[in-house]
Formats: C-alpha cells, structure tokens, sequence
C-alpha cells in the first residue's frame, strides 16, 4: 500500500519535474526578481515570522522584487521537508525556513528525509536559552540548582516546551555535563513557553528552561530569577552568567537558517548565500533581530553545512540518552 | 478611579475615525469567518500579520481584538441553523439551537446568542478593564492538580449531553478519547496511533472532527433522507426576536454563562470549550423546562453557552495583557504581532503601553456595539436560508466545509480525515449515537490526562496533591455532588412523594 503510493507520488513528482524543465524560466542567478519561500510550519510561528520578515526587509532592500510564501506545517517540519525535497528539486529561486528544532524532529519522529539532502545557504539567527526560577525560589545561582539536581533530581521538576524541544534538550545536556542520568530527570512539558511561564509564576515547579525571550519581560519586573543563559558569551543588558561562567560546559542555540532545494546550480547556490549574506547585513535587519530577540549568528555555505551535521550529531546523543530517539 | 481616567483615554484612542473603521473592518471579518465552518481567528490574525508592517500598533490590535470577537458571534450561526457549528467553542450551541431552529424558532434562539454575545462580551470586557490582577492571581493558582479536577468536573457535563442511551453516549465519549489520543504524546515525545503516517503527529485537529461530525455528517444524514419522502421546510413561528418569555428565560443563563466563561478563559489552560460544556449543564440542571431539552429546544440550552464562550474570549486577553501569557492560539499570534512592533508583551505592558492597551479594551466595547448591530438585523436574512431547498443548501455546506478545511493547513490528509469522520458522523445519526460527546472527549481526554501526568511528575508519585490542595479538593467535591446528588435527591423526594405508608406487601 505504501510503497504503491510512493510509487505514485515518485512518479507524479517526475512528470511535474519534466514538465517544469519544459517551461525554462531563467536561472536564479542570472537576474534578482521574485524568490519562494518554503516555510514547513503553520503561519504565525518562529519559522513562519523569518520568512516573512526576511520578504520584508529583502524588499525593502530591494533585493527582490517580492516573495510568495507557501506554508506546509507540520510535526516540526517534518511534513514539509519530504514536499520541498521532492517538489521542489533544482528551483534555484527559492528557500526553506528550517532550524534546531526541524534536526530535533528529524530525529525523534525517524523521518525518512533529513537535512543533509538539501543545499545549506545560511544559519541566520539564534534564541539563547534561559534558566529561570520563580522569585521566592531557595536556588540562588546555577550553583544551587545544580547541587539540588545532583542531590535528588526527582525532587526537581523543571518546567519548558513540548518533550524533545529545544528546552528539553538544554535540560538533558545540563544534567549530562553535571552527570546526572538524564533518566531520572523530571521534566514537565508544556505546550509553549507561554504555558510553561504559567508553571513557574504559580510557583508550580522548580525551575523552567526556555527561549530567553519568553521570560525576558518576568525577569524584569522581578516575578522570575535569571540563573544562566546558554548563549557563547555574556550579553549587554543581561544581568546573569552564561552557563559556561557558572560551571556548566555547555551552550545552545536554537537556531534558525535556509535551505535551498537539491539540486540547484553552482551559480544559483552562490547568488542565493549573496543574497542572503546582503540581507542579514542590513540595518533593516539588525533592527528586526533587535525587536524580536533575535540574535544574528550568520553562518554560509559550507560552514554551514559543518555547523548543521555536528549539531545534528549531538542533539541525536543527546535525545538517545533521553529516551527519545 | 485612575481605571476611570485610563478608559476615557482608550475611548478617545478608539473613538477617532480610522480606528472605528479598522474595529468595523475586523468586525465584519471576523462575523465572515465565524460563519465558515473550518475557518478560525487564530488563521485569519496569522495570515493578516504582514500588516503589522504598514498601520500603527493601536490599528492592527483594533482589528485583531474585532476578529476575535466577532468570530465568536458570528461561529452561533451555522450551529442554530444547520447543526454545523463553524468554531468549536459554539458545538453546543448546536444541541439546543439547532432544535429551536427546527421547531420554528431560529430567529430566537439567534437573538438570544447574539445578544447574550452581548452582555457577556460587555461584562467580560469590564472585567478586563477592573479586575484583571485579582483574576489573574486567581487563574496563575491553578496548577495541574487543579486543572485535573477541574476535567474531573466538566466530565460530569457530558451526562448533559449523553443523550436517550447512556451506553451510546459514552461509547460516542470513549470513541472521542481515542482520536484525541492520536498524535505525539507531549509527555514523552512518543507519537500513538499514527500507525507511521507523518500527517497524523500533530493530532487530528478538533474543528476538523466537529465539522466532519456535524456539518459532513448532517448533509449525508439529509441526502440519505431525501427518498425517503417530506422535505422538512420549518415555517417561523411567533415573533421573528425573542418574546417576553424568552426574554425572562435567557437573561439569568447570560449572567451565568459570563460568570462561569470569564474566570476559566483567564486560566492558562482553560480555553473556551470548557465554560461551555459547564454552562450547558448548568442550564440544564437549573431549568424549569427540562422537557424541552433535546426536543423542541430550550432557550437557556442557547443563551447559556453562547454568553460563556464570549467571556472567556475577553477573559483570554486578562493574562495575554496583564502577563504576557497567551492562553489560546488566537493570544499567542496577536503577542507575536506585539514583537513585530518591538513591543515585549509582560507585566510592565500597562505601565509601558497604556495608550495601547486602554485602546484596545476600549475597542472591544465599540466593538461589541458594533457586532450586536450588526448581527441583529441579520438574523431575519439568515434564517431565510432555511428556506433555500435542501439539496443546494447541503451542497453548500459541503462546499464551504471542505474549503474551510483545506484553508487551515493546505493539507490533502485533512480532506481524507474529514469526510472519513463525516461518514462516521451519518452513521452515529443513523444509527442514533449523539455526536457531541465524541468532541467533548477529543478535547477533556488528552487535557485531563496530560494534567494528571504533569500533577504526578511534579509530586514525584505523590497522589495527597488532588486532595491536599484546597483548590482541587473544592472541584472534587463539587463533581462529587454533581455525580451523586441528583440520585440522593430523587430517592429523597421519591420517598417523600410515596410517603412512609407504602410499604411493600401492603397493596
């Protein structure tokens, strides 16, 4: 049955692929006029808003004369990605929006395609994450929840997004780096990061972990206690530590980049990275980092390649030691 | 008294004449989509978020808050009239409306949604204006022990809607819990009943179910009948409005609707599905016209969960404003279209964004002006649509369900899982098994076994927590006497009624 419909869909997807060669549309790289954008998420979320935003600020850079987006969401990209892989083969004009958490999804659903089978143009922006405690919390520094994690890490629930996240995967390289089994962890998952923030204002749980943005404005107003976040180095306008400056040898960034599909020229791969490198070096988009609490971590081309198969290959260890892959 | 003066300011934000325009353009959209069974507010604020790009902050929220609200006026309609609701926070709305509407009274039961739309929209915006911090502390003391009890309790709803055979019911019930249970379990990542198809990780989504049950479903149902002989054309009876009687019936459920949707949409994991199970029930219980019930229809079966729904729809913007938390998918798309401004929704909003906010509290008054003049008037043009012969009626539906349901997510597996669902919808009308409890149990089932799975994580094994918080114990015994006080009560006033001297053998 499902080979039948494979068959079919290979078959189909060839037919489609020979009549597109039929009608020659000028290569990519030739001239900038109009780009695709593949989005493999439902409108509204972090992928969806890059691509929006990169249309936005590439237009008005004029860089292009404009974008059609097309949203195919789905169980973390992972619907989508088999539909850009083969629909999508050798258009040089267009981008996948993808991320850590496509590589997560990959992972923990088995899916049959993964990244290595498109074209890396670019890793564009990071979240950092944040361990947070709510105000009247014992922990005082990363210190004490650590030697609380170490004594008995049953007796501390930590709240964050969906199992297998970003969040989930911060947790367990914690405890790994630590050497608590990340078995006997306990982990409460929360829909989103808003849900999770519910958790800790309530003083439901111990601690939550999630995207720094989702507890910037709590940290503020004094309702949560910022441990430590997971970015490289320290950040301006942060009071905390980086995890590494606490004693935790670890760092995380959910990232985000674009992919072009298989099979897309030389020609076209280099004049998409230059037209995403031009884009991501604009003060158009620096200020649109900026507003949503983004932090630009450009990245092209090979490096890129490099950079996605050892996160790949760490985030896979990890998830494993998890239970989930 | 500052409130006061803060409103004031937000009218003379709201008052200007491009934001009335915005608030009647978002308005009006959002009464469209609410009508479109498939099509939700959530999409439509998605997919207009690149105007964030071109109009001021004040504007675009203006817009957004008029989707909001207007889809749920506008999502009662198709409910009465067709059995098809086009949200899933007005499938009960179906039980009774639809039943007025087939005994003639279509034009009531809509006056009575749209204007208990009305009361609880105006009250449940009050309620945002003033009491927001003392229902937030109220709403952030729900933890997941709490929310488990509380599942417990709506669970004691569905004997409301089990219809004629409880053993139907619950198998409706039990078949609900299954597809709410396909998909990744977020408690460990583990997809469940996919059987290997990637399309079915992320669940079958609940407006799918409802109008693949309801609006697939009913128009089989009809073209099944069609040979069978009458076509059923229900002249209007009485006033085409609410009459005197009606008045006196619908205004208690409205205030009750309110109170019990406004605090639950508050809570983070309330939503609004909820308050209108337990709106329902309560209508149910408290009403002299029992009989009605799932006959001719009753009225407060109506008023009830449409006020509630409303409500909890102002109640969601209590912690999405207060917080920056959002409670619903609609919240968290409106809070990512704060960022696009650089805005940081969170506690210091209303110090930060006064402007805002009081603009946009002030907006959703005018704009429950606006929807209760707009709708109105269109009660006598919608329920002509009855009159429209059956057959291009149905294709209709069906033409709009399908769209509706390609427009969510573009996905082909949707279609499939739609009319597969309506085909099992025809069958349970055929074969008289009540289709609502099948959706109550696709949205309590994998919410109350999620919360017990994050109270028992969180206790470490411990089950003291669904006792020992005072909260939860309160909820508990409410299902409690929910469950059982209605048998004590009926034994009591059987035993007054027959009175002492009926002793067996003395007859």
């Amino acid at each position: 049955m499902l080979n039948r419909r494979r068959f079919l869909m290979s078959t189909a997807a060839a037919g489609a692929a020979g009549l597109a060669g039929l009608h020659l549309t000028p290569a990519f790289a030739e001239g900038t006029q109009q780009i695709q954008i593949f989005v493999p998420a439902a409108p509204g979320g972090g992928w969806d808003q890059t691509g929006r935003t990169m249309d936005q600020v590439m237009r008005a850079e004029k860089l292009i004369s404009g974008s059609q987006i097309t949203n195919v969401g789905g169980a973390g990209g992972t619907v989508g990605l088999p539909q850009f892989i083969s629909q999508w083969n050798g258009k040089g004009d267009s981008l996948m929006v993808a991320g850590m958490v496509m590589v997560g999804a990959i992972i923990a659903n088995k899916a049959a395609n993964n990244l290595t089978q498109v074209t890396p143009i670019a890793r564009l922006t990071g979240e950092f994450e944040a361990l947070v405690v709510p105000a009247e919390s014992p922990f005082k520094t990363a210190a004490d929840f650590v030697a609380a994690l170490k004594a008995d890490p049953t007796k501390v629930p930590v709240a964050g997004g969906s199992a297998g996240g970003s969040d989930h995967i911060l947790f367990g390289l914690i405890a790994k780096t630590v050497g608590v089994p990340a078995t006997n962890l306990s982990y409460v998952p929360f829909a989103g990061g808003g849900e999770a923030l519910s958790a800790l204002l309530g003083n439901q749980v111990a601690a939550g972990i999630s995207g720094f943005g989702e507890f910037s404005e709590q940290v503020k107003a004094g309702a949560l206690r910022l441990l430590a976040i997971s970015a490289d180095k320290r950040q301006d306008g942060i009071d905390a530590p980086t995890l590494k400056e606490a004693g935790i040898d670890v760092e995380l960034f959910n990232w985000r980049g674009v992919f072009a599909p298989p099979g897309v020229s030389d020609a076209d791969k280099a004049a998409m990275i230059t037209l995403v490198e031009t884009m991501a070096k604009s003060d158009a988009w620096a200020t649109e980092c900026k507003n949503r609490n983004w932090t630009p971590i450009l990245l092209t081309g090979d490096d890129y390649a490099k950079f996605v198969a050892e996160d790949s290959a760490r985030i896979e260890a990890i998830l494993k030691d998890l239970g989930l892959a | 008294m500052n409130t006061l003066e803060q409103l004031a300011h937000g009218f003379a934000v709201a008052f200007t004449p491009v934001n009335l325009l915005w608030c009647l353009l978002g308005t009006t959209l959002g009464t469209a989509i609410g009508v479109l069974p498939g099509l939700g507010p959530a999409l439509t604020i998605a997919l207009l978020l690149p105007i964030t790009y071109q109009v001021a902050p004040e504007a675009s929220f203006i817009l957004f808050a008029g989707i909001y609200y207007g889809a749920m006026y506008g999502g009662s309609t198709t409910s009465i009239l067709l059995n098809t609701p086009g949200e899933s926070a007005t499938i009960v709305t179906a039980l009774e409306g639809n039943k007025m509407a087939r005994s003639g009274r279509g034009g009531a039961a809509l006056a009575t949604s749209a204007i208990g739309s009305f009361v609880a929209g105006t009250l449940g915006t009050l309620g945002v204006a003033f009491l927001a911090p003392v229902v937030v502390k109220f709403a952030l003391a729900f933890g997941p022990a709490e929310y488990f009890s509380l599942m417990v309790l709506a669970f004691i709803t569905v004997s409301a809607v089990l219809g004629s055979s409880s053993v139907r019911g619950l198998t409706s019930l039990f078949a609900g819990f299954v597809i709410g249970m396909i998909g990744v379990d977020l408690q460990t990542g583990q997809p469940r009943f996919t059987f290997g198809t990637t399309e079915l990780l992320d669940g079958v989504d609940v407006i799918i179910a409802a109008v693949g049950l309801f609006a697939v479903g009913e128009t089989l149902y009809m073209a099944s009948r069609r040979y069978a002989g009458k076509d059923e054309i229900v002249p209007l009876k009485g006033s085409l409005y609410m009459t005197a009687a009606e008045w006196g019936r619908s205004w208690k459920a409205w205030l009750r609707g309110a109170a019990i949707g406004f605090p639950i949409g508050a809570m983070p994991a309330g939503g609004a599905e909820i308050p209108t199970f337990l709106s329902y029930a309560v209508e149910k219980k408290l009403s002299n016209h029992k009989e009605e019930f799932g006959t001719v229809g009753a009225i407060e079966g109506v008023a009830g969960p449409e006020a509630a729904n409303n409500a909890s729809a102002a109640g969601v913007l209590v912690p999405m404003l207060t917080l920056g938390l959002p409670t619903s998918a609609t919240a968290a798309i409106m809070l990512s279209a704060f960022q696009s401004y650089g805005i940081n929704p969170g506690p210091l909003l209303l110090t930060t964004q006064a402007n805002l906010v009081w603009g946009l509290i002030a907006s959703l008054f005018i704009a429950n002006i606006i929807l209760v003049i707009l709708n109105l008037p269109l009660i006598g043009l919608w329920v002509r649509l009855l009159k429209i012969p059956a057959p291009q009626l149905y294709a209709g539906i069906l033409v709009f369900a399908t769209v509706g349901t390609y427009g969510i997510s573009q996905s082909p597996i949707d279609l499939v899982i739609l009319y597969l669902l309506g085909a099992a919808g025809f069958l349970m009308r055929r074969f008289d098994f009540p289709t609502a409890p099948v959706i109550i149990g696709m949205i309590l089932g994998p919410l109350a076994e999620t919360q017990f799975r994050r109270a028992m994580t969180i206790s470490n094994g411990d089950w003291s927590v669904f006792y020992k918080h005072p909260l939860s114990l309160t909820l508990l015994t409410l299902a409690f006497i929910g469950l059982v006080g209605p048998h004590i009560w009926s034994f009591i006033e059987h035993r007054r009624r027959r009175g002492p001297e009926h002793v067996p053998g003395d007859a």
